[in-house]
């Protein structure tokens, strides 16, 4: 079994309104040193290893996320494959 | 007699508004069609209603718009209004560029806005410079895309509608009557033959005098020369 885990984030020149949110809450909190927040997605998939080379894995995960898991207008993306 | 096509998703929410304005506001024969059914072959127009399809998982209209329907869009000659939810797939699914994303207050905007018609098309002819009165309803409004799309669909003359400045004073979040901080205070967009619309406010909610609006009736009578133009009478 493979492991893969997707990191989605919004593109650095789209607004992040949920980060800011987030950003103001923290500073109520009491953590005013943060001085920007960004939010984005976490994906974690599971592969059978037998599935798939472990070079067909690496293009099938980047065709996933071209094709569904990321809208390649305001996110972009990277991945990791554990164990 | 002219057959509009309602599609349905999990999670659509204005389908029966969308009925109600085109069957019995506008005397179309107009249908539900269920995402699953995929084939739109029988219909001279598409009208994809607002909600929450698949419950805005991953991004609002991802989903959705990777169904069966989806293919069955990009096949589909006719027009095509894409209304809030409708505009989200729409641009999923690359038909329309660009992308909706969360307002820039993190408000869910439920208001009535002001809209100036920019571009003639299937939905809007005859229109132009008209301002309209529609209601909106959603959490991720905000049109961006970047400069050399917002560039082109302003050279194409392709921007349909944006919001102005109104006289009724609106919620302090709202900037020049934009309730979302869409980009170029872009509230709907037209694909490049015109043919395919995409806007966030709700058309369908505002055609009747009783219910206090009755704007959005503008877009389906357009709609409906426009067939009528093409041999599909009423």
């Amino acid at each position: 079994m493979k492991k893969i885990s997707v990191e989605v984030r919004l593109k650095e020149e789209v607004l992040d309104p949920q980060g800011d949110a987030v950003g103001r809450a923290l500073a109520q909190e009491g953590f005013g040193s943060v001085s920007r927040v960004r939010v984005g997605k976490l994906i974690e998939l599971e592969i059978e290893e037998s599935e798939l080379s472990s070079d067909a894995l690496e293009s099938t995960l980047q065709a996933m996320c071209e094709k569904l898991l990321v809208n390649p207008v305001i996110e972009d993306y990277s991945f990791k494959i554990q164990g | 007699m002219t057959r509009v096509a309602v599609l349905q998703f999990p999670g659509s929410n204005s389908d029966f508004d969308s009925l109600h304005a085109l069957r019995d506001v506008m005397g179309f024969d107009a249908r539900y069609v269920f995402y699953r059914e995929a084939s739109l072959n029988d219909f001279d127009a598409v009208v994809l209603p607002g909600g929450f399809s698949y419950g805005d998982y991953l991004r609002p209209g991802a989903i959705a718009s990777r169904s069966n329907a989806g293919e069955a869009l990009r096949k589909f000659r006719g027009p095509i209004l894409g209304i809030c939810n409708g505009f989200q797939i729409l641009t999923e699914l690359g038909l329309l560029p660009g992308a909706l994303t969360r307002n820039r207050h993190c408000r869910f905007e439920c208001r009535n806005v002001r809209l100036r018609v920019e571009a003639e098309g299937v939905f809007t002819g005859g229109l132009t410079g008209r301002e309209l009165t529609l209601p909106i309803a959603h959490a991720d409004g905000r049109y961006h895309a970047d400069s050399a799309t917002l560039e082109q669909l302003e050279g194409q003359n392709r921007i349909a509608f944006r919001y102005i400045a109104s006289e009724t004073p609106g919620m302090p979040t709202m900037v020049n009557g934009n309730p979302n901080g869409s980009a170029q205070n872009i509230a709907g967009i037209y694909s490049e033959d015109r043919r395919v619309l995409g806007l966030m406010p709700h058309p369908e909610r505002a055609t009747e005098a009783a219910l206090g609006m009755s704007d959005g009736k503008l877009l389906f009578e357009s709609l409906a020369s426009h067939l009528d133009g093409k041999g599909v009478s009423k």
